[in-house]
């Protein structure tokens, strides 16, 4: 102890220096928003470029995968095309006019970030407010709805994943229509719970669980997965379904970004409703 | 000592109100802003101890930083020149030792000596200031020629400074 006195004593004059110093760089860094932002975003393109490069190296892995998601998506896409439905003169006509305006926009980006072990999971994408998105809009990959953007940058983005406890999304029965809000307890990343269902929905297992569109961030019938089991509880007058997600977390590559064209206009309209 | 605190004070208030009301308004052709307050600290009596050295440069700093609305860039560098100045004027000592009853002045030591002490604290003290307030590296030799002439520019102001108040003594 003594030793360490005699040590202040004798450093006495250099401790003082980084001391003050050290308050100094805290005062500029918290207090000039230049320095601050100059500093914080050198430490976000680090921590963004080695994402990216070690995102590079997984992808290369993976790419027979991807390549098998993306050609049964090309099927599906493929059998959606007008030239393989039959036309029938006798009742269908195409008319294209101003109401038929699209709705939804999709933009395609890649996953940079990810996490599943977390209560609170996050993705980070490869595109920004730079390429058109925006925060609350609606984020799905090939095999169903994967969340929603919570914060954007240039040229990155954040999204809350569905398997984040604070995220709830309103979805619904495929079959019967019945709508409900799917949360994810926190536990496991391949199911969410599927809530207030009342009791007397008829659920199967192996029911489909789509979203409702309700919440104008996705549109109707994405997939979210579909019905592992269900519980009601003594009493209970909603149903507790455990769903099994039918995106798979820990393999996410390419998403779609869904812009919603007249989401202002449903808002609006929406609260105007509620303040009367 | 005590007698130095008049001095000293009328040096703190007068440098550091040229800085904030006059020379923080130059800015000769987007390179050269002088800084003379630290003519303030560069002239403080040879016997002021570290701590006070210290904490005297915070203080100058911090309120031209306050004036300048930039907390924190300036204070960091006058306590880096006030952390230097022991050292340099260790390093400048003349061979019989610095009189006592004598501060770092021109008019005590003569214009070569002055000048070599004052440019290498002036030279630290910019180059610690600029590179924090454009603080990335990429401008590295443009932030550099703005220090150095900059430097050059307070310099000269430092020793028209130091004749004028030379003029006073030998008028007293």
């Amino acid at each position: 102890m003594r030793d360490f006195i005699r040590f202040i004593i004798k450093y006495h004059f250099a401790i003082l220096f980084l001391i003050i110093e050290l308050v100094c760089l805290l005062l500029v860094f918290n207090y000039n928003a230049y320095q601050r932002s100059t500093f914080l975003s050198s430490s976000n393109a680090l921590t963004g470029g080695i994402f990216k490069s070690y995102n590079a190296g997984a992808e290369y892995l993976m790419l027979r995968e991807i390549n098998e998601d993306l050609a049964r998506e090309n099927a599906y896409l493929r059998s959606r095309l007008p030239e393989s439905f039959r036309a029938s003169k006798d009742y269908f006509t195409l008319v294209y006019d101003s109401l038929s305006m699209q709705e939804y926009i999709y933009r395609s980006a890649r996953v940079i970030n990810n996490s599943t072990n977390k209560r609170f999971n996050y993705l980070t994408l490869n595109k920004g407010r730079l390429n058109g998105i925006e925060p609350e809009m609606g984020v799905i990959s090939n095999k169903g709805a994967v969340g929603i953007v919570k914060n954007v940058s240039d040229n990155y983005s954040t999204v809350i994943s569905i398997i984040n406890t604070r995220l709830k999304i309103s979805a619904k029965l495929k079959e019967s229509g019945f709508f409900g809000s799917v949360e994810w307890d926190g536990s496991s990343y391949q199911y969410v719970y599927l809530l207030d269902i009342p009791r007397h929905a008829e659920v199967n297992v192996g029911d489909l669980v789509v979203t409702s569109g309700y919440s104008s961030i996705f549109p109707e019938g994405i997939l979210l997965g579909n019905v592992e089991n269900v519980e009601l509880e003594k009493g209970a007058s909603f149903y507790r379904i455990k769903v099994k997600l039918s995106v798979d977390f820990k393999n996410l590559s390419f998403v779609e970004i869904i812009g919603h064209s007249s989401v202002d206009e449903q808002i609006k309209l929406e609260k105007e409703t509620e303040d009367d | 000592m005590i007698s130095y605190l008049p001095r000293y004070l009328f040096n703190f208030v007068f440098f550091t109100l040229i800085q904030v009301l006059v020379l923080n308004n130059i800015q000769l052709s987007g390179y050269v802003n002088p800084y003379l307050y630290v003519l303030f600290i560069i002239t403080l009596p040879f016997e002021t101890p570290g701590w006070l050295l210290l904490l005297l440069g915070f203080t100058s700093g911090m309120v031209v930083d306050l004036f300048s609305n930039t907390p924190g860039m300036h204070a960091s560098a006058t306590v880096f020149v006030s952390f230097l100045r022991p050292y340099v004027l260790r390093l400048f000592a003349p061979r019989e030792e610095y009189q006592p009853g004598t501060i770092p002045t021109m008019a005590y030591y003569g214009l070569g000596w002055f000048f070599r002490y004052a440019a290498i604290l002036v030279l630290g003290h910019h180059l610690f200031l600029f590179f924090i307030e454009v603080f990335s590296l990429t401008h590295f030799f443009s932030t550099l020629l703005r220090a150095l002439s900059s430097t050059v520019f307070t310099l000269l102001l430092i020793i028209v400074a130091q004749l004028f108040s030379q003029g006073k003594k030998q008028g007293r």
